[in-house]
């Protein structure tokens, strides 16, 4: 790592012999198409599972005798709803990994494009 | 010499030689702070969870499940969903733009010395609350279970033993101490699960029927005083698969969710967490990290269920606490070790005892190591030095003083406040990181007219009104009756109704922070914008 660097000077780009031109690279189109693609899905998780996760206190906190309902035996709604919100977050985080995949390789062609000096 | 003492020992005499190991490769910055970038996906996970399970959730949660029954579960709940905002929002970007600290990527297209003195700010504050709160923890915890060992002398051990580990072994050892610790809360947290179950038969229906013969009772007004509520009328009795038992009243369900808003937001803006993402060596490895550390705090949290439901109804409430003078003394942390105690004998409990121990370490070693960066990476060397040149080892010997400064200064702090109630510190810490941490990290990296006046003020913002919000608040403020010790600071009547702030703190901060932005305008920061973008969502020249 060059020690010469002040520590707030981001790296320099590894095999770009100048800076890339950072403003035409999110004009690119392969770059725009990440970036929609990612808030294609990162903005409605990120919406589901606040909604999702703020029903519980809500519903629980406001609700206490209708949560309360046994669902079988001793166990309740409330125990129930709460034990969802475990398995919807790791549903979600395996969502987003199978589709980071493919975020990745758009990224990586983005990088590959900056690195060979295309633009 | 007793059990307990032994596996300490044994702990101990484990974490020195990884801490040995590891002071041999650390040499440089990147070794001090990030490991040299070298902990694989897998490993960070573990290390993240077990840089986040503090005792104040091992041994806290059991506790509030076993004196509040359902109610208590509402924080395991939140402390796995708040992974969400990390893994959508926060690792990968960060991993992507910053080096060392969490001012890396406030700094990235912002004027340099006023964010990073804010944010330097933010992240001792946030540390040392965190950190007196766990280690006035180990104080008590170690001098109850070890009786030869007296509660200032406990909290130096601690102390001591957390500088060496950071000191000597910078991040690789804090690491591997971590990973060590995590793996030993997951094996006695499933250990202690399998023995309650087996009490059942491994019938969830004859656990929760157990878990429903417990009550408990409170007033919808006032605290509950020998049997009878203030008003006169009789106290409401529910069981403990029943929510209210905690979060009742007026204020109940408000303080409930603000309690939510605090865990949600809050993770993703703790300095100790966000370093560790720099240990990985891609934004991929973060992603990894954070998968596995999913897995495994939303597994630890789900078990919380048998710890806690466990105590109440195998010790009972009641029976968890000390004698003192023939009198027992309630006290929630022992949840957790004495139901150990009733499933597995002295043996048990020692275990038990000795993950606790780990548990505070390895989360104090934590937030050390990220406050020392935050101190000689942010004020010291871009701030006071202006970014001069300075050769690696210097910067690493300026991290190690500032460790040592810092670990005393927690030393000094926790024996001072040892006799007052600090599990509010917490709370504060995670309302302090969502109220001024969160907001500047999202906006700088989603906002593209965000600026340094826009982050300033909102940090500034969040975090005043946090620490204003929790002096006034029922946490600090409230009347102990006379007979009883004081539990609160303050004694009188709360200003602020909420147990936690974040729910008008957070919306504070963020308030500020992109008000500031549009009443100020500075074209360099939004051209900034760009570069950031990119890399951050590409990784291009990603250290």
């Amino acid at each position: 790592m060059p020690q010469q660097l002040p520590p707030d000077a981001p790296e320099p780009v590894p095999g770009a012999a100048h800076a890339p031109d950072w403003a035409a690279v999110e004009r690119d189109p392969e770059f725009r198409r990440l970036k929609a693609e990612k808030r294609r899905f990162i903005l409605p998780a990120t919406l589901f599972f606040i909604a999702y996760y703020f029903a519980l206190p809500v519903l629980v906190g406001y609700f206490p005798e209708a949560m309360g309902r046994d669902v079988f035996g001793e166990v309740n709604l409330a125990y129930l709803f709460a034990l969802s919100q475990f398995f919807m977050a790791w549903a979600l985080m395996w969502l987003y990994v199978r589709r980071a995949r493919g975020f990745d390789a758009m990224a990586e062609r983005v990088a590959a494009g900056i690195a060979g000096g295309a633009r | 010499m007793s059990t307990s003492l032994v596996m300490f020992l044994v702990f101990i005499v484990i974490t020195l030689g990884i801490t040995w190991w590891a002071s041999r490769r650390t040499a440089t910055t990147a070794e001090f702070y990030s490991a040299g970038r070298s902990i694989t996906g897998f490993q960070n996970g573990w290390a993240v969870a077990g840089d986040y399970m503090s005792a104040a959730s091992f041994l806290g949660i059991a506790g509030l499940i076993a004196f509040y029954g359902y109610d208590g579960f509402m924080y395991s709940v939140g402390w796995l969903v708040a992974y969400l905002t990390v893994l959508l929002l926060v690792a990968e970007p960060l991993r992507n733009t910053g080096k060392f600290t969490m001012a890396d990527v406030l700094a990235f297209r912002l004027r340099s010395r006023s964010v990073r003195t804010v944010a330097a700010i933010s992240t001792l504050t946030v540390s040392l609350f965190y950190m007196i709160a766990q280690m006035v923890g180990a104080g008590s915890l170690v001098s109850l279970l070890i009786p030869q060992i007296g509660f200032n002398t406990a909290i130096v051990m601690v102390g001591v033993l957390m500088l060496v580990y950071v000191i000597f072994g910078g991040m690789l050892a804090t690491t591997w101490v971590q990973i060590v610790k995590a793996v030993l809360l997951m094996a006695g947290t499933i250990l202690l699960s399998i023995l309650v179950m087996a009490e059942f038969g491994f019938s969830f229906t004859a656990f929760a029927d157990a878990v429903a013969g417990v009550t408990g009772r409170f007033c919808e007004a006032g605290a509950l005083k020998d049997g009878v509520c203030p008003d006169g009328a009789a106290p409401i009795v529910r069981d403990f698969t029943q929510p209210g038992l905690y979060y009742h009243g007026r204020w109940g369900p408000l303080s409930l969710i603000s309690l939510g808003v605090a865990l949600i937001f809050g993770t993703a803006g703790l300095p100790h967490i966000l370093v560790r993402f720099y240990t990985v060596p891609s934004a991929q490895q973060a992603r990894v990290s954070v998968v596995w550390a999913m897995i495994l705090i939303g597994s630890f949290y789900i078990m919380t269920t048998f710890l806690g439901f466990g105590a109440a109804t195998l010790v009972g409430k009641e029976n968890i606490g000390l004698l003192k003078d023939g009198v027992l003394v309630p006290n929630q942390n022992l949840a957790a070790p004495l139901l150990a105690e009733r499933l597995g004998g002295e043996v048990f409990l020692s275990f038990v005892s000795a993950i606790a121990f780990a548990t505070i370490l390895a989360v104090v070693a934590g937030l050390t190591i990220a406050s020392s960066s935050a101190f000689a990476h942010d004020v010291w060397f871009s701030v006071v030095k202006r970014g001069e040149q300075h050769d690696e080892r210097e910067q690493v010997r300026v991290a190690r003083i500032a460790a040592a400064v810092i670990g005393a200064l927690s030393i000094v702090l926790a024996i001072a406040l040892k006799s007052l109630n600090v599990a509010f510190l917490v709370g504060l810490a995670f309302a302090v990181a969502a109220s001024a941490n969160v907001p500047a990290i999202l906006l700088t990296l989603y906002w593209r007219r965000f600026n340094t006046t826009g982050m300033v003020l909102g940090m500034t913002v969040g975090l005043l009104a946090s620490l204003v919000l929790i002096v006034l608040s029922p946490a600090v403020m409230g009347i102990d009756p006379p007979t009883a010790a004081a539990r609160h600071l303050i004694q009188a009547d709360p200003v602020f109704p909420l147990d936690n702030p974040a729910l008008v703190s957070v919306p504070l901060g963020f308030l500020a922070a992109i008000l500031g932005s549009l009443f100020s305008r500075n074209s360099a920061a939004e051209d900034a914008y760009a570069e950031l973008d990119v890399r951050a969502n590409t990784g291009v020249g990603a250290v």
